[in-house]
């Protein structure tokens, strides 16, 4: 294993294209994984030496743009991004600490890896993320924190992330640098649910790093919301990010997403869709709330997840519709 | 003590090492790397020594390190730095908490070769002659701790938690103050402290 810079942009002879080479950015997820004997990289390629382009935050007009190497706690900072953007500043605030929000990048952030205890133990052989066709130990052992929406046969494990929350509900595309130059897909390509094949969870290439993170239009009237087991420094049990549009009292525009119940960052399209030209009242947010979960699936453990999860997005709704802004 | 000068850095955190240990045959993790991918290029051996020169507390050191070595492993196995401390090793619990720049980081899970070039303040670097940092003197006076084995990172968090302006209220503390988990449960008084050593600290 090598630690190297990377000076310039991924190019054709880029060392991540090396067999098993990892990216280090803030690096809180791969060291902690590699000393739990979790990831096992052959080469590490420090890319925080890349261009300032790669962390700069630019509110622009139009578009947000962030750079994948800004670190969570600046972006979370940003006064333009407080007002105009309350659910990607709070996504970010309400996650980790201090500390590991100064080193944690925007890139690093939406690929962490899982928190399921039997994919960050090696003791435990059975886990098809980690070592694909060994099962899950996680379906019938203690599996409170697991995900209760987008699972199969083979991965209940929950996607950890806050971030990515407010990415999928904003409908952020994605920059992708690679060895042939820039490609852009929607942020709600990035990330694979588990199927048959828990241990490809995103659509990035060999040697392809996220560059950026674009953000089309303005969410000012957008609230996250994160219920976890103790009130600061914990994942989520359940979180939902919100974003309206309302005009005289009748919803325009609705985005929701929901984090902490699902395996991958979580698009509720049935609860927008309800509340779409609609006027706002408890009976909706509740109604609304429903159908976000109506095909969850719980386990023995993890079934208060639905009750939970819809009085989260019931309560982030009831906000988001009476913030003042 | 053994002395770590003379052999090599320690690479292998405790957990690695029992897992091995109840597992199989304890392997370096790098030759495990090898054994797993024999394409994977090893363009160098992890074992080998790199060269790297470390900012500490306005002095620089030279060292000689495995290249997975952390700060927090060359703080307190190579320089002798013992007031950081490691609890969970793992970025969980801030013990192990130093100023990279201004910026409060876990040193558990930065790389020493990362942070080559920078700035690095441990709770050593702190006191000028016999005179504590302020931080320092109101945790003694509000008697913000009990064993006291987070009390390095808390220190270190708490300066920067004042710095960055979050510490304007009990709430503000709290929440900020929140990646240094103290097991004794000193948190009202570790709040106190922070309130009282804010307004000199910002005074400069």
């Amino acid at each position: 294993m090598a630690v190297q810079a990377l000076s310039a942009a991924a190019t054709a002879n880029s060392p991540l294209t090396q067999a098993n080479a990892q990216p280090l950015a803030g690096g809180t997820t791969l060291i902690d994984l590699m000393k739990l004997d979790v990831m096992r990289p052959a080469a590490i390629v420090d890319i925080n030496p890349l261009d300032q382009r790669w962390s700069a935050i630019d509110p622009g007009g139009e578009n947000l743009r962030l750079g994948a190497l800004a670190k969570m706690s600046d972006v979370a900072a940003h006064d333009e991004i407080q007002r105009h953007y309350p659910v990607i500043a709070n996504s970010l605030k309400l996650a980790a600490s201090a500390q590991l929000r100064n080193m944690a990048t925007l890139g690093g952030n939406v690929m962490q890896r899982t928190r399921c205890s039997y994919f960050r133990d090696v003791s435990y052989r059975n886990c098809n993320k980690r070592s694909p066709g060994s099962g899950c130990a996680a379906m019938d052992g203690v599996n409170r924190m697991h995900a209760v929406l987008g699972t199969s046969d083979q991965c209940i494990a929950t996607y950890p992330g806050d971030f990515a929350q407010a990415l999928i509900a904003l409908d952020a595309t994605v920059e992708v640098t690679g060895r042939s130059g820039i490609r852009r897909l929607p942020f709600a390509e990035l990330h694979k649910a588990p199927g048959s094949t828990p241990e490809i969870e995103t659509t990035l290439q060999s040697g392809e790093l996220i560059s950026a993170f674009v953000i089309p239009g303005r969410w000012p009237r957008s609230v996250y919301l994160k219920a976890r087991d103790r009130q600061s420094y914990e994942f989520a049990l359940s979180s939902a990010a919100v974003a309206l549009d309302v005009q005289d009292g009748t919803i325009r525009d609705a985005r929701i997403a929901l984090g902490g119940v699902a395996t991958v960052p979580w698009r509720a399209r049935e609860t927008e869709a309800l509340l779409k030209g609609q006027k706002f009242d408890d009976g909706l947010a509740q109604r609304a709330a429903d159908a976000a979960f109506a095909d969850a699936k719980g386990r023995q453990h993890n079934s208060f997840k639905i009750a939970l999860g819809k009085r989260v997005v019931a309560r982030a709704l009831q906000q988001a519709v009476t913030m003042e802004i | 003590m053994s002395d770590h000068s003379s052999s090599r850095p320690s690479g292998f955190d405790r957990r690695a090492f029992m897992a091995g240990a109840a597992g199989s045959a304890l392997v370096p993790l790098a030759a495990r790397a090898a054994a797993q991918d024999a394409r994977a290029p090893l363009a160098q051996d992890p074992a080998l020594p790199v060269d790297v020169t470390l900012r500490v507390n306005g002095r620089d050191m030279r060292l000689s390190l495995d290249a997975r070595t952390t700060v927090l492993d060359a703080l307190r196995e190579r320089l002798k730095l013992t007031g950081s401390k490691k609890g969970c090793d793992h970025g969980q619990c801030g013990a192990c908490t130093v100023l990279i720049g201004d910026r409060r980081v876990v040193s558990c899970l930065t790389l020493a070769l990362s942070a080559e070039g920078q700035e690095i303040t441990t709770v050593e670097g702190l006191a000028t002659n016999d005179q504590l940092h302020p931080m320092q003197q109101a945790f003694v006076d509000n008697d913000a701790f009990q064993c006291g084995y987070c009390t390095p990172g808390q220190i270190m968090s708490a300066i920067a938690c004042v710095k960055e302006g979050h510490a304007g209220t009990d709430a503000d503390i709290r929440e900020y103050m929140s990646g240094n988990i103290c097991r004794c449960a000193a948190y009202p008084n570790i709040v106190a402290a922070v309130k009282q050593a804010a307004p000199e600290i910002m005074k400069g």
